[in-house]
């Protein structure tokens, strides 16, 4: 693979193909395809022990109420998670699963600083720090 | 309706949007806020919340996918990722500012906008224009296999691309859509990056994006628990087969039907938004 990429690298010096190095690339694949599969697996259990309890109750949803403190904060779903409560494990598993890109674009500042692209690093960690901002300045670390 | 048939319910659906999204390549979410919302009556604000998280499942599952193929350009996905989450966090303090009925009317333009895309030929992207000087600045040009080999690409005119990314995100951020109908406008249009291309790195996008206002809707308590799992559950399981089998289907009829659905649930939404019944 490297060998038959080298004659299109010296030939256009001034254009780097994106990611180099490919292992980079595809371990961060990995990543996410991994983190969708746990976060899955962890709202599949919450749905199990959801269903089994509420089962026959009503579904209502046309009014919206909002939802509860405990399903809104990082710290109230750990509680609900602690105390057995399906609900709280399926949004423990969608709280994982909004962490999976957050952490897919963690991961690119260290892949672009191994490639030593200091203006793509510079580039990552400002969407690294909208993504964090939005993430723990919305009210959901409380 | 139980919660047991409202879930086996919505999970069935939350499967076919996903399979359909993925095949036609519009995504899931753009049909599933519409059908919540017209035929399961549930707020459209808590349907924004479910569809957002679904975005994110379908986005990174089918990502593993792409980037072996080698693809995406994860420079252009990571420097329009900035106006796209800008824009992102824009739509979601929006959202839970404006009344749900104008969510409604510009969610059902929206639809319209997707059905005349998805109709739309695609002008095949000319092969060797010169290098863009900003373009080459920001290491945007790139390659991808085609049949004869790698095939290099210049991008061209960044700035314009750039301001359509900020509306596609906001879009997005207000909407809990993946809005990759307007991504692929602004690469494949605008910017003239091959078809391939463009699809694949909106595709790293769109989760990027919505896990830029989906912090924000958990904790303004859009996501719920209950609806939230048969969608994500669903959805992520039709567009796992739906990018499996996407090479033998045959695509072109499916667009149709799918634009035609998309068309309907645009004039519901639309009607539904005037005459305030959202």
């Amino acid at each position: 693979m490297p060998a038959a990429q080298a004659p299109v690298r010296q030939s256009q010096p001034f254009k780097p193909q994106p990611w180099r190095d490919r292992r980079i690339e595809v371990i961060l694949g990995n990543l996410l395809r991994t983190g969708v599969l746990v976060s899955a697996a962890v709202v599949l259990v919450g749905a199990c022990i959801y269903l089994y309890r509420h089962a026959h109750d009503p579904a209502d949803y046309r009014v919206f109420r909002g939802e509860p403190s405990e399903y809104r904060t990082i710290s109230g779903v750990i509680q609900s998670v602690i105390s057995g409560r399906g609900q709280g494990i399926i949004q423990l598993g969608l709280l994982l699963l909004i962490a999976t890109p957050i952490a897919r674009v963690a991961f690119s500042v260290v892949g672009f600083a191994i490639e030593r692209d200091r203006l793509y690093v510079a580039f990552t960690m400002l969407v690294l720090a909208i993504l964090l901002y939005s993430f723990l300045g919305s009210g959901i670390g409380v | 309706m139980t919660i047991l048939e409202f879930t086996v319910v919505v999970a069935i659906v939350s499967f076919v949007a996903g399979l359909l999204g993925s095949l036609t390549g519009l995504g899931g979410g753009v049909v599933l806020v519409p059908l919540l919302t017209i035929f399961f009556h549930v707020d459209i604000r808590y349907a924004i919340g479910a569809s957002l998280v679904s975005v994110i499942a379908t986005s990174s599952g089918a990502a593993a996918a792409y980037v072996k193929e080698g693809f995406s350009n994860i420079r252009i996905g990571m420097f329009l990722e900035i106006a796209t989450t800008f824009g992102a966090l824009l739509g979601a303090f929006l959202a839970t500012r404006i009344p749900t009925s104008a969510l409604a009317i510009i969610f059902g333009a929206v639809l319209l906008y997707s059905a005349y895309v998805s109709r739309k030929a695609r002008t095949q992207a000319e092969r060797s224009l010169p290098p863009d000087p900003l373009a080459t600045r920001l290491r945007l040009n790139g390659s991808f296999p085609d049949l004869e080999g790698r095939r290099t690409y210049n991008v061209q005119r960044v700035p314009a691309g750039f301001s359509l990314m900020f509306g596609a995100g906001a879009l997005s951020g207000l909407l809990g859509i993946g809005s990759g109908a307007v991504k692929v406008l602004a690469m494949d249009q605008a910017m003239r990056i091959p078809f391939k291309v463009s699809t694949t790195t909106s595709n790293f996008m769109i989760g990027v994006t919505a896990a830029a206002s989906a912090g924000v809707y958990l904790s303004r308590g859009y996501v719920d628990p209950g609806l939230s799992m048969p969608v994500m559950l669903g959805v992520l399981a039709g567009s796992l087969l739906g990018s499996r089998i996407l090479v033998k289907a045959e695509t072109k009829s499916l667009r149709l039907v799918f634009s035609v659905v998309i068309l309907v649930l645009g004039l519901q939404m639309l009607y539904n938004g005037f005459w305030g019944k959202i």
